[in-house]
């Protein structure tokens, strides 16, 4: 009751004292009403961010092509080059089926957001009711559609093509595969905000990846390295996307330890697309 | 307050308390009021605490030689220019509130426009971000098509617009702009690099925007001659305002045949006074 009548009180001092605020009082509930609140996340804001990515990538057939051709054709020549020992094959091919959709990801989200950044897109959307959760989960799901397409083919391919022996369920390493792809996306639009230039954005490739690659256990596994580089490996999301493969690969149920590596990727990819999130800034210098 | 016009008769009719039935609170309240207005941009002040207003319904030209800080000044306007300080309200709230965001349409200089997108495909993704949601779809299309005539692309709807011309590529950007009728509109030198016939149908349309829909423009240019076009004129130079008034009163106070004579004059005369102050140190 006391608040009640607090709040008619200021808006009837406002109306009555300086004109800015006059103004205010009689245009707020007006916006309100015609427009959602650009806080919070929109759905529809959201979908329409995905289908205008997704509209974007399908003026370009070629891009799409590579993305869910080149990790097939990579299975299929390792599965050649590993020839006399398929043993070797079925661990370097599970760890690849994670791997190929953070590397692709991250290089399409990270060029795509760069162009966004660069073109005053970006600019011109955060000057509109967009919230910046919209505009990222939107890039998440366009591109994670595209990740679960070229995972599901490179998957396919290697289990009943290329005969990839794995214990496990393939909708495990499909699980898998999508959460390294949530994780790439994540990580290339994180990195985008530092980059200058494609030039710039196409060199983190190698900064960001690169040293994940080399420590995740695909060429020796993690425990005969070096100490300290092992310590290293153990807070590198991508080991833990090669761990939860070679679960898969090993086990024919969901083991805990499957499930903590599951979750740590998952868990990375959120907080790395919280930090993009903070680098989109509707004011810039 | 005050519901009359407090400003001198600028020769023009005054549109804004015909055409805005939902504003009528105070129709004379300026669009944007500025107090004391600062911006650094790393090392540099590039605007030097301005002072100044901006009318509603009326086209404020603002004009002034490359790097004066007019983008800059725009910037803070539509509330993408951080380190600002001073006051800056915008259609009574300060700029950058979440609430302006909706009303207010900007184009930057450089055309803000996906090149791998349609013309109406680019249209349609700003009309989902201002009016989302399916019971908007109708007032989406309506809106955009209105937009694309607007702006003369009607047979160009179904183009890539990285495959347009530059001055194709701008109108892009202005009729993204003019998605969902905004009360405001800043444009960044929109008619940069356009045809004489393009921009004469360009300022039509701004009057057009101006008298029917009651909105307010803000218009920046470094060519003299539009702003003769324009109700009133902001002058600026070095991220100051040299001069706030109609391009008659100009004339006449510079005794200048021109717009251009008249701003020349105001920097001769800001020179000068800028060197006996120097000396007189």
């Amino acid at each position: 009751m006391s608040t009640n009548t607090t709040g008619t009180n200021t808006t009837g001092t406002n109306t009555t004292g300086t004109k800015s605020t006059g103004t205010n009082t009689t245009d707020t509930p007006r916006t309100a009403t015609t427009s959602a609140p650009p806080r919070a996340l929109n759905a529809s804001r959201t979908t329409a961010t995905a289908a205008r990515v997704l509209r974007q990538l399908g003026h370009d057939p070629r891009t799409i092509a590579m993305m869910i051709l080149i990790p097939c054709v990579m299975l299929f020549l390792l599965r050649y080059v590993f020839d006399g020992s398929p043993r070797t094959f079925d661990s370097i091919g599970a760890s690849l089926l994670g791997i190929f959709p953070l590397i692709t990801m991250f290089l399409v989200t990270s060029i795509a957001t760069l162009r966004e950044r660069t073109s005053g897109t970006l600019e011109r959307l955060l000057a509109m009711p967009l919230g910046k959760g919209d505009l990222i989960v939107g890039y998440a799901l366009a591109f994670g559609t595209l990740a679960i397409i070229q995972s599901a083919l490179a998957t396919g391919l290697a289990l009943w093509l290329l005969d990839l022996d794995v214990t496990g369920s393939p909708w495990l390493l499909l699980l898998v595969a999508l959460l390294d792809a949530l994780l790439g996306t994540a990580l290339g639009l994180f990195v985008s905000a530092f980059a200058a230039s494609e030039f710039q954005a196409v060199q983190f490739m190698p900064a960001v990846i690169f040293p994940q690659l080399l420590l995740c256990g695909l060429f020796t596994s993690r425990d005969t390295m070096h100490p300290v580089l092992e310590a290293i490996s153990d807070v590198l999301p991508m080991s833990y996307a090669v761990d939860g493969m070679n679960e898969v690969l090993t086990h024919t149920d969901m083991t805990a330890t499957f499930v903590r590596d599951a979750l740590i990727v998952a868990g990375c990819a959120l907080l790395v697309l919280g930090l993009g999130a903070a680098t989109l800034r509707r004011r810039t210098a | 307050m005050m519901n009359y016009s407090p400003d001198p008769p600028d020769g023009e009719a005054h549109p804004a308390k015909t055409a805005t039935p939902d504003a009528p609170a105070i129709p004379d309240a300026p669009a944007i009021r500025a107090q004391g207005l600062t911006v650094v941009r790393g090392p540099r002040t590039v605007l030097r605490g301005l002072d100044f207003t901006v009318r509603r319904g009326k086209i404020t030209g603002l004009l002034g030689p490359s790097g004066c800080g007019k983008s800059t000044l725009m910037r803070a306007i539509v509330g993408t220019q951080a380190k600002v300080t001073g006051t800056l309200d915008v259609l009574g709230n300060p700029a950058g509130h979440p609430a302006l965001r909706t009303r207010i349409g900007y184009v930057t200089q450089a055309p803000s426009v996906y090149d791998d997108l349609t013309v109406r495909q680019n249209l349609d993704y700003f009309a989902a971000i201002l009016a989302p949601g399916r019971a908007a779809t109708d007032r989406r299309l309506e809106n955009v098509t209105r937009a694309i005539a607007d702006v003369d692309l009607t047979t160009h709807t179904d183009a890539l617009a990285g495959n347009l011309s530059g001055g194709q590529r701008s109108r892009v950007s202005l009729a993204v702009a003019l998605l969902g009728a905004p009360e405001l509109l800043v444009l960044d030198e929109p008619t940069v690099g356009l045809d004489p016939v393009l921009r004469r149908d360009l300022w039509n349309l701004f009057h057009d925007i101006a008298t029917q829909r009651g909105a307010t423009l803000l218009i920046s240019s470094h060519v003299m001659d539009e702003a003769e076009r324009c109700h009133r004129l902001l002058l600026m130079r070095g991220g100051e305002i040299l001069a706030d008034d109609t391009p008659d009163a100009l004339r006449t106070r510079t005794n200048s045949e021109t717009v251009e004579a008249a701003f020349l004059h105001l920097v001769d005369e800001a020179t000068a006074a800028g060197r006996t102050k120097e000396t007189a140190r």
